[in-house]
């Protein structure tokens, strides 16, 4: 456990690492080099198919795509920027985005930080970590399942389980998933109920933290706020970006949350029409793939810009100890 | 290769004493906090599962998690109330399950044996790439796949949820099958290779049974995530014969009024039921591999 995460390297240098040591450049060297690159490729053939066929090709097409009418039924027609124009005045659209955005950074920073509260209360050599540990993490395994959407429905419905607690408090309750003010609030909480994960990658991280450290820092007469500012953060933002980067990647993707508890429509109102779901609709409701295909295009865009910017920005903030 | 240094962890885990609350004090509170946060966060579980052994009316009216009329019947009137019996959905989110999970060990694994141990052209950027595919969201290739699969005639089978596996599309499980094999000493398959094994032969022989604790990840998280994924099913499952468990259930709750929440929970507790207990069996995999490679 404690190992586990020296493991994991930057992206960048991954490749880099266990490299066999380069041989003299004998003939022979050289056929067998070539003999261990066509074992490679051999081994690689499955992922090189997958990726022209199933990764790399779509993208592309959907690319072309973008830039027809289609609906499966004739060919596909060149229609140039149109779809790209509609997007710019389609409200729904717009609509979508704002609800996605929202969701995102609300529940994504809520999630993170619950999950690193969790994670230090648990690193302080609590006994039966382990239950505790897997108690919190179950939300994170079952919380995209249909099940637990189904549940959320009833649990936040008039008649529902909190409202039912309400009720026992004499406060009057409502329908939280029918009321467009309140129904994404529901789906940030079920995000957030999800923070399991997350804080097993921080309980993780805290245990690389040398204990050292924060005993040469009591020693000093630091207060614990200053020991976790001073000493917790700065050595835990890696961590802290990893866990950022794949939460906001995986918020963006939220899909059957939304669809089960508004039956797809993505109502009351369009309050929680996520942008996949209303790709979803475009796409497989009314069959419109050229402007489905635009919309998975500027998702692209989307997300890979905030992983950039994300990457950009940690220079500043992520502290890489070296 | 072991290399023993003299830089033990430092034994002492517990903090200075501080001006605190007594030690056990400390301890007895943090566990009570611990135990009711965890109850609050379970108890929507639990009173779900208790709630599918009660009449529907009680379902909206009683947030505890006992009750007088204990009703197993939910059980039976769910599992028939669609067009299909409940069997014949598990059977078929089974079917895509183990397909996918054969699929994922078998293509990933062998990528992953080609990123971690051998050396070719192109091999960093390869790398690159697949760590990219990682983050590509499926939305944005769900379109053209489907128009992909729609002219060669899969839509409505279970062909484009399982080759896409077998094709090593998860690059999760490479990722982490190459941070495990690294892991693993190179002497052995040295040895091996002058004793006048290939490739292949190090492949089966050495490297995959000294990865079963990876593969097991790789099992595990697969058999988890197919079973609760929703979306490629939705999209690629067309007909009610193909339907498996999650698309199912989505006919339930549209089809459904409020007084059938009972059944219906009742068959949300099934279709649980075989994460909770792959969760039960193979914890420590599970929090082994979210660690590495940080997924969920």
């Amino acid at each position: 456990m404690s190992t586990v995460l020296q493991h994991r390297q930057p992206a960048g240098s991954a490749a880099t690492a266990a490299a066999p040591a380069k041989k003299p450049s004998t003939k022979q060297g050289d056929s067998r080099q070539r003999r261990e690159s066509l074992v490679a490729y051999g081994f690689l053939a499955p992922w090189f198919i997958g990726l022209g066929f199933i990764t790399i090709g779509p993208i592309l097409a959907s690319l072309y795509f973008s830039f027809t009418d289609y609906s499966l039924i004739g060919d596909p027609e060149w229609v140039g920027l149109e779809n790209y124009q509609r997007m710019l005045t389609d409200e729904r659209l717009h609509n979508s985005l704002a609800v996605t955005f929202q969701y995102v950074f609300v529940s994504v920073p809520l999630q993170l930080a619950l999950a690193l509260a969790l994670a230090m209360v648990l690193d302080r050599g609590v006994r039966g970590l382990a239950l505790y540990r897997s108690i919190y993490y179950l939300p994170s395994l079952l919380g995209g399942s249909v099940a637990i959407a189904i549940l959320w429905r009833q649990v936040f419905g008039a008649n529902g389980l909190i409202n039912q607690v309400l009720a026992f408090f004499g406060i009057q309750g409502e329908g939280w998933v029918s009321n467009p003010d309140y129904a994404l609030g529901t789906l940030i909480i079920l995000n957030v109920w999800t923070f399991g994960a997350p804080m097993v990658i921080f309980l993780a991280g805290l245990r690389q933290i040398p204990r050292m450290y924060y005993e040469a820092a009591s020693v000093d007469g630091a207060s614990p706020a200053r020991r976790f500012f001073s000493i917790t953060v700065p050595l835990l933002t890696p961590i802290i970006f990893f866990n950022l980067v794949l939460q906001m990647i995986n918020a963006f993707q939220t899909f059957t949350q939304a669809f089960i508890v508004s039956g797809g429509t993505g109502g009351p109102t369009d309050s929680t029409l996520f942008y996949t779901l209303y790709l979803y609709q475009r796409g497989f409701g009314s069959f419109d793939m050229g402007y489905a295909s635009a919309m998975a295009w500027l998702l692209l865009m989307i997300i890979g810009g905030f992983t950039v910017v994300n990457f950009l920005a940690s220079k500043y903030w992520v502290f890489y100890g070296d | 290769m072991v290399t023993k240094t003299s830089a033990a962890p430092d034994p002492t885990t517990t903090n200075a004493p501080e001006r605190r609350l007594p030690e056990h004090l400390r301890r007895s509170l943090t566990h009570i906090g611990l135990i009711l946060f965890g109850l609050i966060m379970l108890y929507p579980l639990l009173w779900m599962l208790a709630s599918s052994f009660k009449p529907t009316a009680e379902i909206f009216r009683d947030p505890s998690l006992f009750t007088g009329n204990f009703t197993p019947g939910n059980y039976a009137e769910g599992w028939t109330a669609l067009q299909h019996p409940f069997q014949h959905y598990m059977l078929n989110s089974a079917i895509v399950v183990a397909g996918s999970i054969i699929g994922n060990l078998i293509g990933c694994s062998m990528a992953a044996y080609a990123f971690a141990r051998l050396e070719f052209r192109g091999r960093k950027l390869f790398f690159a790439i697949m760590l990219m595919t990682i983050m590509l969201p499926i939305h944005v290739v769900i379109v053209p796949q489907y128009i992909l699969f729609a002219n060669i005639g899969w839509i409505n089978t279970f062909y484009p949820l399982i080759v896409p596996k077998l094709l090593a599309t998860d690059g999760f499980f490479i990722f982490l099958m190459v941070q495990f094999i690294r892991g693993l000493p190179k002497d052995l398959d040295e040895a091996a290779r002058i004793d006048g094994c290939g490739h292949v032969r190090i492949f089966l022989r050495i490297i995959l049974p000294l990865s079963a604790p990876a593969l097991a990840t790789t099992a595990i998280f697969t058999f988890i995530w197919t079973w609760n994924d929703f979306f490629t099913q939705l999209i690629f499952l067309t007909s009610p014969d193909m339907y498996t468990v999650p698309v199912a259930l989505r006919t339930f709750v549209d089809s459904s009024s409020q007084t059938s929440w009972g059944p219906l929970f009742a068959m949300s507790v099934v279709a649980l039921g075989p994460v909770f207990g792959f969760f039960l069996a193979g914890q420590r995999y599970l929090v082994k591999g979210i660690a590495t490679t940080g997924i969920k």
